[in-house]
């Protein structure tokens, strides 16, 4: 029998599979399909192809988690996207390198990552203050106390659509979950890497399952479905596709979505603030009967 | 005596455990799209035991799960209602005046439920109860502490004595297998009930749980089978509580359909115990209409 002789042998290196994130779990997407994004020619993964029915499952998950994340209060989801930001903190050198891996130069990646962590800690930091700018005692000429507050829309679907896919990701979804909502994200499909990287992240750092799912696959293929479906509220769109911010317009009058397309350098220093914030809720205004309108002087 | 045979457990057949898991699973395998999908949705909501039994029920409760019994989703022309409303007896004569002539049959739980911890005289003054103010159908309890203590001659003579008590109503029969243990224990008991005269084996009081699973609920379709096959008498089966969705609600209509055959596919012989598996139905419904996913904001309340 001929000797083996592992000295010889060359490693074969693993390629990953980056799985789709629902509801807390990380399963491959129902159809089964997946597909190769090329750098340079050479693939760089298997991700998964999501489908309709992927579509289905993760709104499923995030309507199920909507009420509950929105019930917490300001200052705990404040705790907890500090905690992503720490917790991205500590697979720095991983991000970077898949940054690397999707075509970007080291640099830049390093900037990115950096950038995107921080934008983590700044909306963490408006988790309970954005209410206090945006919330207001309105003057009526009755007697009532009348006031407005912010209330998170419900469900968001984020279509991202960039070349710098971390720093876009962060940007559109620390917003929308800071506010109370719930969230399934649409990778960019040539670079989808670091959006799974993220769940992972967002899986170990007290995010509860559901508020945040994430998929990959391609954007044409879903966008008829998950702008009418009825159960989601909102859709967020980053990027510059003309014909594609029409076809989902159209699609969204059904159940009267929230629409916000942003065509932005997310990697800008004022690409962030707390009107992000504000475009995904809604203002709830309350007229409070009182008995006399000049009892309570000039508070109003 | 048939009577005699039933009590003891050895004269019911054993059930081989790995082999009923294997096959329930086997179930939900089956791909039903399109026409045929649309008539086991119909179907489904034609077969559904609209039931509220909570402490807090109230008379407003009951009146709007009539109201919703008979007009499922109005926007949709053409629906089926669902077979019955399933309440505790002392709504059973609200229920009945909600109903009318829908046609909507009445359903109520009765013999303390769900615990069955009572006398016989209180249960079958229970079900009287019941069935005076018009229940067209009883759901019962077992006593399981009975039948864990091996007492199977009491447990088959109670569920006679409230047949009798029935007069003309249904009398489905509730295992409560999540609290029976094994599977040779269900068909022991499904065995008690359908000789000792239940028009209906039902898995669940929906209080506890596991409640309804497709093996546990395969268990007791054999059950009925065999004594379908040794007697030519059919009985109906209600698996009950945790069926929520219509998929699953669909892998059950399948297995009915071969284990017992088609004659079971009716609301006859075959009935959902739920509260939420309607408005899942509704959604699918409307989705293979309109193509699109839908949302429980437009529809009723559960």
């Amino acid at each position: 029998m001929p000797c083996l002789n592992l000295k010889d042998m060359t490693r074969i290196k693993v390629l990953k599979t980056y799985k789709i994130y629902i509801g807390g779990k990380f399963p491959r997407t129902e159809s089964g399909r997946y597909y190769v994004p090329k750098v340079n020619r050479k693939g760089i993964a298997n991700v998964c192809l999501s489908s309709r029915k992927d579509v289905r499952n993760a709104t499923q998950a995030a309507r199920k988690a909507q009420e509950p994340w929105a019930d917490r209060s300001a200052f705990n989801r404040g705790q907890i996207l500090y905690r992503i930001a720490e917790m991205m903190e500590g697979r720095f050198d991983q991000f970077v390198s898949e940054l690397i891996i999707q075509g970007i130069e080291k640099k830049k990646a390093e900037k990115e990552v950096a950038q995107s962590i921080d934008r983590w800690i700044y909306y963490a930091g408006w988790c309970d203050k954005f209410q206090q700018i945006y919330s207001s005692v309105n003057p009526v000429a009755s007697s009532h106390f009348n006031f407005s507050v912010l209330e998170p829309s419900g469900v968001h679907f984020i279509v991202v659509d960039n070349t710098s896919p971390l720093i876009s990701i962060v940007s559109t979804l620390a917003p929308v979950i800071a506010a109370g909502n719930t969230a399934i994200l649409l990778a960019p499909k040539k670079s989808p890497l670091s959006a799974i990287t993220l769940a992972e992240i967002l899986h170990t750092s007290d995010v509860p399952g559901g508020v945040v799912n994430i998929l990959t696959g391609d954007k044409d293929e879903l966008a008829d479905h998950f702008s009418t479906h009825l159960d989601i509220n909102g859709v967020i769109y980053s990027g510059n596709k003309k014909k594609y911010i029409t076809q989902l317009r159209k699609n969204a009058t059904s159940n009267l979505k929230r629409m916000r397309f942003y065509d932005e350098d997310w990697a800008k220093k004022d690409a962030q603030g707390p009107h992000y914030i504000k475009n995904v809720c809604e203002v709830k205004t309350t007229w409070h009967p009182i008995e006399v309108i000049g009892a309570s002087g000039s508070a109003y | 005596m048939k009577k005699k045979s039933v009590i003891d457990s050895s004269n019911s057949p054993k059930v081989d455990q790995v082999g009923i898991v294997e096959r329930a699973a086997r179930f939900t395998k089956r791909s039903i799209k399109k026409e045929a999908k649309m008539q086991g949705l119909k179907m489904v909501l034609n077969m559904i035991d609209l039931t509220t039994l909570e402490g807090m029920d109230t008379e407003g409760k009951v009146k709007q799960m009539c109201y919703k019994a008979e007009h499922l989703h109005d926007e949709l022309p053409g629906l089926p209602t669902v077979a019955a409303v399933c309440v505790y007896p002392n709504y059973v004569g609200l229920a009945k005046k909600y109903l009318g002539t829908s046609g909507i049959k009445v359903a109520s739980v009765a013999t303390a439920f769900p615990s069955g911890n009572s006398s016989r005289a209180i249960k079958l003054r229970d079900v009287k109860m019941a069935v005076d103010q018009g229940a067209d159908e009883i759901d019962m309890v077992i006593s399981r502490g009975k039948f864990h203590q091996g007492e199977y001659q009491f447990v088959f003579d109670e569920i006679a004595a409230v047949k009798e008590a029935c007069k003309n109503a249904r009398l489905k029969v509730i295992l409560e297998t999540g609290e029976l243990g094994t599977f040779d224990k269900v068909r022991h008991a499904s065995d008690i009930a359908i000789l000792a005269g239940a028009d209906f084996i039902k898995t669940s009081t929906g209080k506890i749980k596991p409640a309804a699973t497709m093996p546990v609920t395969l268990v007791m379709l054999e059950a009925i089978r065999d004594h379908y096959y040794q007697t030519g008498n059919m009985v109906g089966m209600k698996p009950a509580g945790g069926i929520s969705t219509s998929k699953l609600a669909l892998h059950y209509l399948i297995m009915v359909k071969e284990t017992l055959g088609e004659e079971w596919l009716s609301n006859e012989w075959f009935r959902f115990g739920a509260s939420s598996l309607a408005n899942d139905v509704l959604m699918q419904i409307v989705k293979q209409e309109t193509g699109i996913y839908q949302s429980s904001d437009y529809f009723s309340i559960d």
